[in-house]
């Protein structure tokens, strides 16, 4: 049962994932890395990770996102030209890429140490109460630098899109 | 029984009981505008006008489903459809009432509760700006495409005062599961005054239950946060191009979310399906008294009848009426039927309340709405989130 919905949700994902460089228009790009997003929800809530599976839903899907389209609704960007690509670019392109990612993956096999496998709903430091204590204690310092960046960059944004007053 | 068969009989009987309750619950909100206007409402079919949600139902379902040429034509199809899923499914994790036993079957009154009911009550409602959004978008109509963008900004921005309001009680209650959540209210003080998260002794959350509900209008687009279909300005904004059941597929989202909200706010600030004062008090005869009470005014209405039709429909509601109250008093459903009827009493009122908001108040203008999301109410959620969690830290063990 894991397993099949795994299947389901990793191709629903990658699937997507293609989807979203293949599309011409970006409202449908936009689109399909939600579905993306919403895959990868499923996929953490599978393991076991349940704070993250929402904050991924929250946070990336129901806010972030929701700002790109509504962005891109708001400039009214239209369709891609599609550049003509040589015949034989067309042909070479997909075979070249599968080799370039399969050496990538044997040398990284190759190279790392080998992990336990994982296991569905085998991870259980996923709570909320887990990942607050974690998050307040031991990496109190990386959770607070990182609120100031995201600070900073808000001024940043605020002081990029001000008029000058004067 | 097969954990299997269990839940799709819940889900068929949740699902009907919804869907009832989002027709009913127009033909409702329709009546209670007409009578606060000094009209009537809907009359014609069926007594009373009761059967005008199925009138409406097959006017819909039967009405031409036009298509305009000038759409992409995928996400015109696709909008009404999310906005629809998303609003129907937050339904899932809501529960009714407690752990009850049915001929020999124990079971919770709900189809699921999540360790993360109410993130994930979050991230759907979240999501739910998808439809609109898209909707606005795909019909490739100015003001379709202005509403549309008016409620995705909108919806943004009451999410902050939103997910702040929620904290607070989340911080004094210490859990994120629904069911916890109301186990955590369902005790007393003083043996009669009810731990709900709005009552909670040292610091009671009445602040964050307003803004809750002062963010929840606007998250489901009704007055007086309804610009984005502002109909002065935007003609429907962004449902304009839609018609037939596509249409109908928005105004059901609407409802839902509607119902949903409601829900919400009665599991997290009213204690959920627990009566307000305990049973020792006789808070069971509640549901018996009120149900006779308006028995016997139908009674005294089709005694001395303003309209000669109320001769022969009172008599029957008050008939019906009385034979609800009857059935409160047997004990072996007490258990089931008890929860219920408080659980769907304090969700009533807030529909209510509603209503009652969309008869009575002028909408907002745009820059207004804005400004007080930002400038109002999110400080003051902001602040009651910081007090209640300064005193929840001064009071811990």
């Amino acid at each position: 049962m894991n397993t099949i919905l795994f299947l389901i949700l990793a191709v629903v994902a990658v699937g997507c994932g293609i989807n979203v460089i293949l599309q011409t228009h970006p409202i449908s790009s936009a689109l399909s890395l939600v579905g993306v997003m919403g895959a990868l929800a499923v996929l953490y809530l599978q393991l076991g990770g349940e704070f993250i599976a929402a904050a991924q839903l929250i946070v990336y899907a129901g806010a972030v996102m929701v700002l790109f389209v509504f962005v891109i609704m708001l400039l009214n960007a239209g369709k891609e030209q599609k550049s003509r690509a040589r015949i034989w670019v067309r042909w070479a392109g997909p075979p070249l890429l599968l080799l370039f990612v399969g050496a990538v993956a044997y040398v990284l096999e190759a190279a790392l140490p080998p992990s336990p496998p994982v296991r569905f709903g085998g991870f259980d430091g996923g709570t909320v109460k887990a990942i607050g204590e974690r998050l307040f204690t031991e990496y109190l310092l990386p959770f607070e630098v990182t609120s100031l960046l995201i600070l900073i960059a808000i001024a940043g944004a605020i002081v990029l899109a001000r008029k000058e007053i004067d | 029984m097969n954990f299997f068969v269990l839940t799709l009989i819940k889900v068929a009987v949740i699902a009907f009981v919804l869907l009832t309750t989002l027709a009913y619950l127009q033909w409702i909100e329709r009546k209670v505008i007409a009578h606060v206007q000094l009209r009537v409402g809907p009359r014609r079919v069926g007594p009373h006008g009761l059967l005008q949600p199925l009138a409406d139902v097959v006017k819909l379902i039967t009405k031409e489903g036009l298509l305009p040429s000038h759409v992409s034509v995928v996400f015109y199809l696709l909008a009404p459809f999310i906005a629809v899923m998303f609003a129907l499914i937050s339904i899932a994790v809501i529960p009714f009432g407690p752990v009850i036993d049915v001929a020999g079957v124990r079971t919770e009154m709900g189809l699921t509760d999540l360790g993360i009911g109410v993130l994930f009550i979050l991230a759907i409602s979240g999501l739910g700006v998808y439809g609109v959004a898209l909707a606005g978008w795909s019909s490739n109509n100015k003001y379709s495409l202005l509403g549309g963008l008016r409620s995705s900004a909108q919806m943004l921005s009451y999410e902050l005062p939103m997910a702040l309001a929620i904290t607070a009680p989340l911080l004094l209650m210490n859990t994120l599961s629904f069911r916890e959540l109301v186990a955590k209210q369902s005790f007393y003080y003083f043996g009669f005054l009810p731990n709900w998260a709005i009552f909670h002794c040292p610091f009671p959350q009445i602040v964050a239950f307003l803004v809750f509900l002062v963010a929840s209008f606007a998250e489901t687009n009704r007055v007086p946060f309804d610009l984005p279909e502002a109909e002065g300005e935007l003609v429907a904004g962004f449902h304009t191009e839609y018609s037939s059941m596509k249409f109908a597929s928005f105004f059901m989202a609407e409802y839902a979310n509607m119902v949903t909200v409601s829900c919400v706010a009665t599991l997290l600030f009213l204690g959920g399906w627990t009566p307000p004062f305990p049973a020792e008090y006789g808070s069971k005869f509640i549901p018996s008294i009120v149900h006779a009470a308006a028995a016997l005014l139908c009674f005294y209405h089709a005694a001395n009848p303003a309209r000669p039709f109320d001769r022969i429909t009172l008599p029957v509601v008050g008939v019906v009426s009385l034979g609800i109250a009857g059935v409160f008093l047997i004990p072996a459903v007490q258990p089931i039927l008890l929860p219920l009827f408080w659980f769907g009493a304090k969700t009533g009122a807030i529909l209510f309340l509603f209503i009652w908001v969309r008869a009575t108040l002028p909408r907002f203008r745009y820059d207004q709405l804005m400004r007080f999301a930002w400038l109002f109410l999110f400080p003051l959620g902001m602040l009651n989130l910081l007090a209640t969690s300064l005193a929840v830290a001064l009071t811990a063990k």
